[in-house]
């Protein structure tokens, strides 16, 4: 409970700024409204009229997010398709994509830490660092051109670009994944080896039971829970890399729109979809924070 | 070592001792060596650009379009006949330079923020980490891409956009340190001498939570070089004719099925400079602030 409050502040900022967004532009908001078309005097004061720039401020803040709450993120400049219509029909394809890169960034990141860990100060280890350190500076970008080129380009087993069926989401879900990968490998890493030097490690390899066990029931246990915070925080790095991923790779979901929507400043749709993005992390990350203090009871919100 | 015996009431000493230490465990780190050897090459033969090549780099020779590379070309042509090497050169001032610089915006401020809002707490340790709280709303490159939305779209921009979103960083690192530093003795008996807040926290508080904050800052200009990069990329940043890493490899990617070369070099040269920084900042992590983990 105490958690849900603490984010009021933080998501009452955030729709101010989104909102003054369209204020902090240079030059006036009707005239970035109309874009390039041809703008007298008279058409300015007109849409100025139209979209209240008259009135005070917090007026126009209170009815954009009277608007907003019913839904109405107002009509792209561009298409003049309701931008909330817009999100909703793309937000699928994004969904499905960082759902994907995030289990992949899990399944390697964990186990690469894992077998690094029990494998401490040997080449194993060495190994698996540098191969995080690499995936952590992979942009995705490069790494993106690197998959077309190796599997569409030269191995020809997987298309290109696209989105629909699970061949067209591998490679940019494994290319979204490969950063997040790296820097997971070495956070369960080093979690691991903290779990691994506690008392009760110790403890219960003095009981007899098989390495195996003790891996299993006591040091993955608890090396694992911090992870779970990570892979929400990650959610958002995915959501935001879907940006890049999506341009590359043609599929048309959010950040695809949201680059093109910031390049033909279609001012609308930029600030719904920032306004969207922004107030779905914020709720990922409440749910993380739930789910954390509920697998482990030494956290508690109060 | 024979170590002189040093009195430890001598500052000097004690300071001299300090960066020795320093220096010597710099040289002796194997990561740190090999990111420094790295990025110093990286740096010089991009501050050498005019030097090396014999080309300019918006040059274009239209009779050797999309040439592999060869002797005359050693990493290849683009789609305008022009030299990719010659271009990774005089692009990489770029991505350097949108690194160093948006990182010392974000540094500046961030650190700014931080000391404030974890010396002197109360009502601004509040309104700061709320704002921060909202900054981090936004994750990843999307606050730079809202903040190009709103700048407008050039290279000034993206170093802006990509050194305010870094804020957040440094603003909890240094309220960490600053919060954790404002009990000890020293700060106490400098209160106590009526020294101003300002006063302390240059001198005093500051220095003592310089450590993490380089360890991020040098990460973060990795982190600052990659997202420039990624901004160019998407057409937002640098615009063509001049070369740009990003640029380059959004130009070459209509051609990596006829000339990879296009995109593979300038992608290398993204990852060799990022991958040296890395090394730096991760052995400079373990130097200075073996507790910091990541």
């Amino acid at each position: 409970m105490g958690r849900l409050l603490q984010t009021v502040p933080t998501v009452f900022l955030v729709t101010v700024a989104v909102f003054l967004m369209l204020h902090l532009t240079p030059g006036d908001p009707a005239e970035v409204f109309l874009g390039d078309k041809r703008s007298s005097p008279e058409l300015l004061e007109k849409v100025r009229e139209d979209m209240g720039l008259n009135r005070p401020l917090h007026v126009q803040y209170l009815s954009y997010m009277g608007n907003a709450l019913r839904g109405d993120l107002g009509r792209s400049l561009q298409t003049n398709v309701p931008v909330l219509e817009q999100i909703l029909n793309r937000l699928p394809w994004t969904i499905e994509l960082a759902a994907a890169a995030l289990m992949i960034a899990a399944f390697i990141g964990i186990s690469v830490g894992i077998i690094a860990a029990l494998y401490h100060n040997t080449v194993i280890d060495t190994l698996a660092m540098a191969l995080a350190l690499v995936g952590i500076s992979m942009p995705v970008y490069w790494s993106s051109l690197l998959l077309i080129l190796l599997f569409a380009v030269q191995l020809r087993v997987l298309p290109a670009i696209g989105q629909g069926g699970i061949e067209r989401l591998i490679l940019p879900a494994t290319a979204l994944a490969l950063v997040s990968a790296g820097s997971l490998a070495r956070m369960v890493r080093s979690s691991m080896l903290e779990a691994l030097s506690q008392d009760f490690v110790l403890t219960a390899r003095s009981k007899g039971i098989s390495e195996r066990l003790v891996v299993i029931r006591h040091v993955l246990r608890n090396a694992l829970i911090p992870v779970v915070t990570i892979l929400g925080l990650m959610l958002g790095n995915m959501l935001s890399g879907a940006v890049i991923t999506e341009t590359i790779f043609a599929r048309l979901g959010i950040g695809q729109k949201y680059v093109e929507a910031v390049l033909q400043k279609d001012f609308t749709m930029v600030q719904g979809t920032t306004l969207f993005i922004a107030l779905m992390y914020v709720f990922v990350n409440i749910v993380v924070d739930i789910v954390y203090a509920f697998i482990d009871p030494r956290i508690r919100y109060v | 070592m024979s170590e002189v015996p040093v009195p430890p009431a001598n500052l000097e000493y004690q300071r001299a001792g300090r960066w020795s230490l320093f220096l010597k465990r710099f040289l002796r780190s194997r990561n740190v060596m090999a990111g420094a050897i790295v990025l110093g090459l990286v740096i010089l033969s991009v501050a050498l650009a005019a030097q090396i090549s014999p080309y300019e780099p918006t040059q274009q020779f239209r009779r050797h379009r999309l040439q592999a590379p060869n002797a005359e070309f050693l990493l290849g042509t683009d789609n305008l006949g022009r030299d990719i090497l010659t271009r990774i050169l005089y692009g990489g001032r770029v991505s350097l330079q949108v690194g160093i610089v948006s990182v010392a915006i974000g540094a500046t401020v961030g650190t700014l923020l931080g000391l404030i809002a974890g010396y002197i707490g109360g009502w601004s340790d509040v309104l700061i980490m709320r704002f921060i709280d909202m900054m981090l709303a936004f994750p990843g490159i999307l606050l730079a891409l809202v903040i190009i939305a709103v700048l407008g779209r050039n290279l000034q921009n993206v170093m802006i956009a990509v050194g305010l979103s870094s804020i957040p960083v440094y603003t909890r690192v240094v309220r960490g340190s600053a919060l954790s530093v404002k009990q000890l003795d020293f700060i106490i008996a400098a209160q106590a001498l009526g020294a101003s807040s300002g006063r302390i926290m240059a001198r005093h508080i500051l220095p003592n939570v310089l450590a993490p904050t380089i360890v991020v800052a040098t990460n973060g200009v990795a982190g600052a070089i990659i997202s420039g990069a990624a901004l160019s990329f998407l057409g937002l940043g640098q615009q063509p004719p001049d070369p740009e890493w990003g640029l380059m490899l959004n130009e070459g990617r209509d051609y990596i099925r006829v000339a990879a070369w296009v995109t593979t070099y300038p992608g290398l040269a993204i990852m060799i400079t990022v991958l040296s920084i890395n090394l730096l900042g991760d052995g400079l992590r373990d130097i200075l602030d073996p507790r910091l983990k990541l």
